[in-house]
């Protein structure tokens, strides 16, 4: 209270703020400020406003703007007063700017000038509010301006501008990492500054570099551990203790460090061990930052090569942060919980209750957490408990961003775990009608293609089960009064393609749904579009079929609208229905074949069946197409015409300068033989470049090499511009006749999404496989929802694993791969001589080799990483082969069979024997009460607020 | 990172703001309103966090105040507490037993003594006593620079005369 009088502020300033705190509604407190601006505006470009005044002013429009009024009239004020001698003004100067523009303003450019010169101030005060504006106003583009001169000060004798130094390069990095790439060396030097503070900053950059390129820094980690131990000895100044911790923020930051060298690599882990352990000993746990500390301490327990005491300790302190009354550490509890399930996934099934507790907790946050630990729990035994729960929450909540979210994640768990048909269908079902418009539009492809597919490749019975469900379900549906666009389009498609497949409905029923659906969702194009067009595959279907059609009335009414609609697409749709049916049997079934959306296309790249019509111009004297690799040969005869021509045009301008667009190399097409004559005219005229280049050709024609070279730039030119083009549509119109899917978005790219989509539902379909292969491996398969977490983490690797094979796998994905892949040997305490083998990180591979059948390619690109998927034994990769397609049914099978046999702990190892799936409904009546209860006693959070805001207002 | 630090007051009025990630005026006054709803909602027993586009906002509650600040997601909470904590013993210490009154008044001093304390999204110093000290060097500077100025201005006054 006292400390107001001091700031020199006018009374009218004063004034303003206590109107302000009194104002009753926002509409009052507008008005005020709307006032206030008017004020400001007339005083603020008066001409010789004095300092002073100009300083308070330029504070109020900070206020004016803080309150979320647009204040940008005064911002060049703002801009005027950072070039002020005065460090007074300066500083409030430069504070206006940082709040008021973003590093893209326009105002920027102005203001580096001055940044530039403050930097090279000699008092460093001045230096010091300069690095803050840095910080949050160059840009990428401004970045050059100031960077040498921010490299010097790196050497400033106040600790302060060092510090600063370093952040600004920090974020430097963090906007263009490129431009800073050089400095890493700086970097390493600044880690050893005699200050703490400077060298606890430079962590910051270090943590990215790290994160980006793990590699590169791994000589750190002894600095690191060394630097983080006598921190943790308290030997740093007392100034850096916070809450009797030495220098906690300090640790955290460095446990995160470590925890990513560490990652997957046991040699440096060794290197930590002691001093995590040391930590682990010494947290407060009564404090809140102490928890902080364990909690990082957990989290680089489980990030590192596992150590089964660490693990331990990490263990321990979880159970500490699920036992407690506080909120925030059940929170920090569960999360640390969802870390460690992945190494050992046998530590969740103590703190059951204690995770069910969370999850009926009225907090939500806490139960949007529990709901993320589910979710990396979640295996096919527990799937339908864990996503119905997530449905359940999932319309119950209004925030669309979080109902997004956990929609995925139903969507992604139910094609991942789905134990049958009926029931993935279902669940579908209920989340695109309660969060339909908010999935992404690919989950509706999704569905599509796997009621396309269907399971199992082998079983059709199956399938076509599945697909008079999913009809029987939608025409339920149908009865709803408002459904989802996104969800409206797959009971569309589904209809159009299956309605009749099994005759149990006629088709003019079918077609009178559809005709409902159109015209009660008259205002939305997109579902109309999947009407009219399943409108024409049940008429081509029944036409296939011999039988005779007759349209609904309301069908006719709907086509004459649709004849006549604004929308090209759907005039387009119509007209095609009008001509399919008028066409006879035979070549009906030619264009819409029945239950034909998932053949393959044979995408016909050499247009082989145009070639009659190109014998047919060329007999007519057309010329041939030549393939650019023939070209410079025939070049001199097939052009030779043209050359006077071109000559003179090729004087008037110079066209080398201009370079050839990059796409053009991969435009580069097969054959296409027709090309040159009809299809795609080359009007000399337009490409002034060719001629340019043919014309030179005859004068170095004895060169042959250079005429070659020059000659590519010609093709590309125009093989770019037209000729791709017009192949690739006309694959894609014929792709769609053929295939009478006619999707109403995207249907060109359609079909690679399919394969892409195909291949990645292979490798999640082996999962349940790998489980149980993982289980006999690990010894510990078993059916309770801990476990889940190896099947579900495993499955992840298990696609990258494949991918891995491909040559082009990156140092970034192997990195990445990393955690997951190293995981498994953790669990085998007992299985010592296999983990071993993986440890001697520099060449894993040298091990494994012999493990390896001859025929899995490892390619060199593949660091440790791959090593995952052969650490797990060879045979994953056999049974991959063996199993294309991965059939559901027979994972479920196994699964089942699993859990009716009572326990499958092979490799003894473990500890208890697992709770098998059916005990657990009683589990969650039993933590129901026990919320209740622990609900009635309360919570009491941990805070050791200082005295602080008994103030007036409140 | 930290992307802002909000200060609100249990009405809702906006104390102090500071925008570490870029934000339009407009998605500015939209996250305040946002938040406010979310967070001055909250009951006191619950956890000190909530989850908002994707991201956490942690806050905490001194008499009449919040103090929001918004991280990624896989920044350490409990961590992000404690910095707020430390903001609020460096405001204690430099205003003497600080209380919103202050804040409200010297909202730019707020700022500043936050400009030492985080630095683009990052806490750049954990000592309390060196940020103090920081914040008073410019202060005095301010006093000495002031006096000089006047003392100059009052003599080119007096030999213009």
């Amino acid at each position: 209270m006292g400390s107001q009088g001091g700031f020199y502020q006018s009374k009218e300033f004063l004034d303003l703020v206590k109107s302000i705190g009194e104002a009753r509604s926002k509409a009052e407190e507008d008005r005020i400020v709307l006032s206030e601006i008017e004020t400001l505006k007339r005083r603020i470009s008066e001409p010789d406003t004095p300092k002073r005044k100009m300083k308070e002013y330029i504070i109020r429009l900070v206020y004016v703007e803080m309150l979320g009024h647009d204040a940008s009239f005064g911002y060049i004020h703002a801009v005027k007063m950072t070039h002020d001698d005065t460090l007074l003004v300066k500083r409030t100067g430069y504070l206006a700017v940082t709040l008021f523009l973003n590093e893209d303003h326009d105002l920027i450019i102005l203001i580096v000038n001055t940044i530039q010169k403050d930097l090279k101030s000699d008092n460093y005060l001045v230096v010091c509010v300069a690095l803050n504006a840095v910080c949050k106003l160059i840009n990428e583009e401004t970045i050059p301006a100031v960077l040498p001169q921010i490299v010097e000060l790196l050497a400033h004798p106040k600790e302060a501008v060092r510090k600063k130094a370093i952040m600004a390069l920090h974020r430097f990095y963090q906007k263009s990492p490129s431009s800073v790439s050089h400095l890493v060396s700086n970097f390493r030097k600044r880690l050893c500054d005699n200050d703490p503070g400077v060298m606890g900053a430079t962590l910051c950059p270090l943590f990215d570099l790290i994160t980006n390129d793990v590699n590169s820094y791994k000589d750190l980690v002894i600095s690191f551990v060394s630097i983080l131990k006598q921190v943790a000895e308290r030997r740093l100044p007392k100034a850096y203790d916070y809450h009797q911790m030495p220098a906690p923020f300090i640790q955290i930051k460095l446990l995160k460090i470590l925890a990513l060298l560490g990652s997957g690599d046991k040699q440096a882990s060794e290197n930590m061990y002691t001093v995590v352990g040391d930590i682990f000993r010494k947290c407060d746990s009564s404090s809140n930052i102490g928890n902080a500390v364990l909690y990082e301490c957990i989290c680089c327990v489980s990030s590192i090569y596992p150590n089964p005491k660490l693990l331990e300790s990490a263990a321990d302190a979880i159970s500490r942060f699920l036992k407690s009354d506080s909120h925030n550490l059940k929170y920090m509890g569960i999360d640390a919980l969802g870390r460690l399930i992945k190494i050992s996934p046998e530590i969740a099934e103590q703190h059951q209750l204690a995770v069910i507790d969370c999850l009926e907790d009225p907090d939500d946050t806490l139960k949007r957490k529990t709901f993320e630990l589910l979710y990396k729990m979640t295996k096919s035994t527990n799937v339908e408990v864990i996503v119905d729960r997530m449905i359940d929450y999932m319309i119950s909540i209004n925030d669309n961003h979080y109902k997004t979210e956990i929609a995925s994640r139903c969507v992604e768990l139910a094609e991942q775990f789905a134990p049958s048909n009926q029931w993935f269908i279902q669940t579908m079902n209920k989340v695109f009608e309660h969060a339909g418009d908010l999935v992404n539009i690919k989950v509706a492809h999704n569905l599509m293609r796997l009621i396309a597919e269907g399971f199992g490749e082998d079983d059709n019975t199956a399938d076509s089960q599945l697909r008079s469900s999913a009809v029987e379900s939608y025409l339920y549906i149908l009865g709803e009064p408002k459904l989802p666009s996104v969800f409206l389009q797959v009971i569309c498609w589904v209809l159009g393609e299956y309605g009749t497949a099994d005759g149990k409905y006629s088709a003019s029923y079918i077609t009178g749904k559809l005709c409902d659906v159109a015209e009660a969702y008259s205002n939305d194009e997109t579902v109309k579009a999947y009407a009219v067009t399943a409108l024409m595959k049940i008429y081509a279907f029944e036409i296939a079929a011999g039988r005779m059609v007759d349209m609904l009335p309301e069908c006719h009414s709907l086509m004459e609208e649709f004849l006549a609609s604004h929308s090209t697409d759907l005039q387009q749709r119509a007209y095609e229905l009008q001509a399919v049916i008028g066409l006879d049997a035979h070549a009906v079934e030619s264009i819409m074949p029945s239950d034909a959306s998932c053949e393959d296309i044979e995408v016909d790249k050499a247009l082989s069946f145009l070639n009659g019509y190109i014998q047919e111009s060329i007999e007519k004297g057309a010329q041939p197409y030549i393939p650019e690799s023939e070209r410079s040969g025939m070049l001199n005869i097939s052009n030779f015409r043209n050359q006077d021509h071109h000559e003179a045009s090729s004087h008037g301008l110079r066209f080398e300068a201009y370079e050839l667009p990059k796409q053009t190399v991969q435009a580069r097409i097969p054959p296409a033989s027709l090309a040159s004559t009809e299809l795609v005219p080359v009007p000399e005229p337009v490409y002034p470049r060719e001629s340019y280049q043919t014309t030179t050709v005859p004068s170095v024609s004895s060169d042959a090499a250079e005429l070659k070279l020059r000659l590519d730039g010609v093709q590309k030119k125009w093989g770019r511009q037209t000729h791709f083009p017009s192949t690739s549509t006309s694959n894609s119109t014929s792709q769609k006749t053929v295939n009478g899917i006619t999707q109403v978005d995207g249907s060109n790219t359609a079909n690679s999404r399919t394969r892409e989509t195909y291949d990645s539902r292979k490798q999640v379909e082996i999962s349940p496989e790998k489980q149980k292969l993982a289980a006999s491996l690990f010894g510990g398969p078993s059916k309770t929802e801990k476990k889940s977490a190896t099947g579900h983490k495993s499955s992840k690797p298990s696609s990258h694993m494949v991918k891995s094979h491909a040559p082009k796998s990156s140092m970034e994905v192997a990195s990445e791969k990393t955690s997951p892949v190293q995981q498994p040997p953790d669990l085998l305490d007992f299985g010592e001589p296999t983990v071993k083998s993986t440890a001697p990180s520099l060449d894993p591979f040298k091990d494994l080799e012999g493990l390896l059948e001859p025929t899995t390619q490892v390619s060199s690109a593949v660091n440790h990483s791959s090593t995952a998927a052969v650490t797990k034994s060879p045979d994953i990769m056999g049974l991959y082969t063996e199993t294309p397609a991965g059939a559901h049914h027979k994972d479920s099978d196994i699964l089942s069979g699993l859990s009716n046999s009572p326990m499958t702990n092979m490799v003894g190892g473990t500890t208890t024997m697992q709770v098998a799936q059916s005990s657990k409904s009683p589990n969650l009546k039993d933590s129901l009460e026990k919320d209740a209860l622990v609900r009635q006693m309360g919570v009491t959070p941990s805070s050791q607020n200082p005295n602080l805001f008994k103030d007036l207002l409140g | 990172m930290i992307h802002f630090v909000l200060l609100i007051s249990r009405q809702g009025k906006v104390r102090l703001t500071k925008w570490y990630s870029p934000y339009s005026q407009k998605e500015r006054t939209k996250v305040i309103r946002e938040l406010s709803g979310l967070i001055l909602t909250r009951g006191p027993k619950l956890c000190n966090f909530v989850e908002w586009r994707g991201l956490r906002v942690v806050y905490k509650r001194y008499a009449s105040l919040y103090f929001c600040m918004c991280i990624d997601e896989d920044d350490n909470e409990l961590e992000i507490l404690e910095i707020i904590h430390h903001y609020v013993e460096v405001l204690d210490r430099y205003f003497g037993s600080v209380c919103e009154l202050d804040l409200i008044y010297n909202f730019h001093k707020a700022y500043f003594i936050l400009d030492e304390l985080l630095i683009a999204g990052e806490l750049q110093e954990p000592s309390k006593r060196t940020v103090t000290r920081l914040v008073a060097a410019q202060d005095s500077l301010v006093e000495t620079a002031k006096e000089q100025t006047s003392s100059i201005t009052n003599i080119i006054a007096q030999a213009a005369k």
